[in-house]
């Protein structure tokens, strides 16, 4: 099914968990924060939390800034 | 000798914040840390490529060192209010510091802006360290906020120029009873020492450290001058020489015949 | 909030030995500052700046024009009723003074602002003696609105009012309040003020601060220099000053000099205070208060209120009386304390003139 990753179109396959998915793009959720459709997902429901057609996904993480 | 920067629930030994911006390699960033002596440091938060290895810049920042997540890309208060939330689900910490820019010349915050979004995250229990430029009435908004201090910048971020704002600079230490964090536009250790001098709780820096040839020399000599800035402050500046005084003597009158004994 | 905190805090600290152990080095390094502080205040009132007066006239003197230019303000007293119910025994007012008492009927009241008004004057400042049922609110506000009509800016020096009294009044067209402590000691206060509403110190104390929570634009303040130790009073005076203009920035904040003067009755003021002292006082608060305006009135004699001009002084009183009427109805009646320098408006923009100043005679005008 079709999601938004940061902003582009991904296929990913049903009942992935936000967790099954960060693990499969071997990023650590403890180095990330994660947004659902605009909602702050905490890390301990990110097993939880299944992933449904044309949601939009953020990740983001800490990088360099002043 | 007890001279500690209490911002939130911390106490500070060293005035010198530095950031993480603008490094050829974050691998200087731990050296920097250690000979700079700095205790608070600055992050951004961006998307994250899934599809690359990417270091993450946590990993070079000690875990003692307290992170000062800023909300650079916010061009308005709810976009500052969402990165700042988006920060701390990070886990790493409540420290916010709001960056509101909509203005991609000089890269000047917006003081509305950014007064709102210390108004909504001050009540959520964020620690926020909002950047202004240095004007009066939007700190006195901040005070009421709730802000913990207050970051009036010395001269337009990048520019290296030095404390082009210093009067006014002056006047937010003289008024505001926060600590008065400078930031941006420190270009040399001898303008963060002046800052300091002048009663600054704590100076900034990031450009005028990754921007140098030898950027650990320069976050070391950063380092003293804010300290020697600070002591310097502290201990009191003594009288220079006198000042000329003019031609004609306004008190004459005085060492003549005294009216006082009509009184 | 009250300016009593901050009263207090001082008040636990040793002035006396605070104002003997100022040196000529500290006075030195005040010199050198842009900005004083309290400590900075404190030593420039203190004995060892007594011999550095002409070094903080020279820097008084540029930090005025600086931030006023080369202007005075003129004003007059415009004395509205003597009935007084206080008896404070340095005044002449005092209701155990046989004095007769009188109050402007409001056709007086019109013809008094009409004789003032010709004199080219704008600003007046309008005073009572105590006596709230007979120079009641609702007779003030009358007087105001006849006033609105002569003038651009009403200014009161009355007895001390709650905070809506001082909306009602701003309301009926004031824009200043000026409202003297007297004097900051607590105890001396006491034993000046024996009876009458004006024994209540704290209610006196904290009225500046009413008028500034009503939204009145302009406060003036001081103590009577004379009645207890002037670096005290001075001292008390430039803090109560600063305390109104950090927590009512949106206030002109004011102060004023006045010395003691004779008058009726029987005090005698316990300490001298010489022109030197006085010179000494209006150097360290205009240092302090480089925003604050001061006043001197013509309880001072014309020769020091000539000298004095170029010295930090912002508003001066002109063509007084102390008597209630008294540019108009030329009975022999007393006035509150005997006025030394009586030159007219006429003669007082001569002098600011042949200064090289320029003499004001409207700084305001309500539009609203």
């Amino acid at each position: 099914m079709n999601v938004i990753i940061n902003g582009k179109n991904e296929e990913i396959i049903r009942e992935t968990s936000l967790l099954d998915f960060l693990t499969s793009k071997k990023i650590h959720p403890d180095k990330v924060v994660v947004e659902l459709n605009t909602t702050i997902i905490e890390k301990h429901i990110l097993a939880d939390t299944i992933i449904q057609e044309n949601d939009r996904i953020e990740i983001l993480r800490f990088v360099g800034g002043g | 000798m007890d001279d500690l920067l209490e911002i939130g629930d911390k106490k500070l030994e060293s005035r010198l914040f530095t950031g993480t911006g603008k490094y050829g390699s974050d691998a200087l960033i731990p050296e920097i840390i250690k000979e700079s002596g700095a205790q608070v440091i600055t992050v951004a938060l961006r998307r994250m490529n899934p599809d690359s290895e990417e270091d993450n810049i946590l990993d070079y920042i000690p875990k003692t060192i307290q992170l000062l997540p800023n909300t650079s890309g916010a061009r308005n208060s709810n976009e500052a209010v969402r990165i700042a939330r988006l920060a701390r689900a990070a886990g790493c910490g409540n420290w916010i510091k709001i960056e509101v820019i909509s203005d991609n010349k000089y890269l000047l915050p917006d003081g509305y802006e950014t007064i709102r979004a210390t108004e909504i995250l001050v009540k959520e229990g964020f620690v926020v360290l909002p950047y202004i430029s240095p004007d009066l009435m939007v700190a006195r908004a901040l005070v009421n906020a709730g802000a913990a201090a207050v970051m009036p910048l010395g001269a337009p971020i990048g520019s290296n120029r030095g404390l082009k704002t210093r009067e006014l600079i002056r006047i937010l230490i003289d008024e505001i009873d926060l600590p008065i964090i400078v930031d941006a536009g420190i270009g040399k250790p001898s303008q963060a020492c002046e800052a300091m001098e002048m009663g600054a709780a704590a100076c900034l820096v990031n450009t005028a450290i990754a921007s140098a040839e030898n950027p650990v020399l320069m976050g070391k000599a950063f380092g003293r001058a804010v300290k020697a800035g600070r002591e310097a402050y502290l201990a009191g500046p003594g009288s220079t020489s006198s000042h000329a005084v003019a031609s004609s003597p306004l008190t004459g009158f005085l060492n003549g015949n005294e009216s006082q004994e009509e009184n | 909030m009250s300016f009593y905190d901050t009263f207090l805090r001082i008040q636990k600290l040793d002035l006396g030995k605070r104002f003997a152990a100022a040196s000529t080095e500290d006075v030195n390094r005040v010199l050198q500052k842009s900005s004083i502080d309290e400590n900075d205040f404190l030593t420039l009132l203190s004995p060892a700046a007594e011999s550095f007066l002409e070094e903080m006239a020279q820097k008084a003197h540029h930090l005025t024009i600086r931030q006023f230019g080369k202007t005075i303000l003129l004003y007059t007293p415009m004395y509205l009723s003597n009935f007084c119910t206080n008896r404070c025994l340095y005044c002449g007012f005092n209701i155990s003074n046989r004095i007769s008492r009188k109050q402007l009927t409001l056709d007086e009241v019109e013809a008094e602002a009409k004789a003032i008004a010709s004199t080219g004057l704008k600003h007046i400042l309008i005073l009572t003696g105590d006596a709230r049922k007979i120079a009641s609110i609702d007779y003030l506000k009358d007087c105001i609105r006849i006033l609105s009509r002569f003038f651009s800016s009403i200014s009161i020096e009355i007895y001390a009012l709650e905070t809506l009294e001082y909306a009602e009044l701003i309301d009926a067209g004031i824009d200043a309040l000026t409202l003297y402590q007297e004097t900051y000691n607590q105890n001396l206060y006491k034993k000046l003020h024996i009876k009458g509403p004006k024994t209540d110190y704290r209610f006196r104390l904290d009225a500046p601060e009413r008028a500034c929570i009503a939204g009145i634009r302009s406060v003036n303040i001081g103590a009577l220099l004379g009645l207890d130790d002037w670096r005290m009073e001075a001292f008390f005076t430039g803090l109560h000053a600063e305390y109104l203009q950090r927590f009512f920035p949106e206030v002109e904040v004011s102060i004023s000099l006045p010395r003691m003067r004779p008058h009726a009755g029987d005090f005698q003021p316990e300490n001298i205070v010489s022109d030197k002292n006085l010179v000494q006082i209006m150097m360290a608060s205009r240092l302090f208060m480089p925003r604050a305006g001061i006043t001197i009135s013509t309880r001072e004699n014309e020769v020091f209120r000539n000298n004095i001009l170029r010295l930090g002084v912002t508003k001066m009183s002109a063509g007084s009386s102390t008597k209630v009427g008294g540019h108009t109805i030329s009975e022999n009646d007393t006035g509150q304390f005997d006025i030394c320098d009586h030159r007219t408006v006429a003669e007082m923009k001569e002098l600011i003139i042949s200064q090289g100043y320029q003499p004001i005679f409207k700084d305001w005008q309500p539009i609203l």
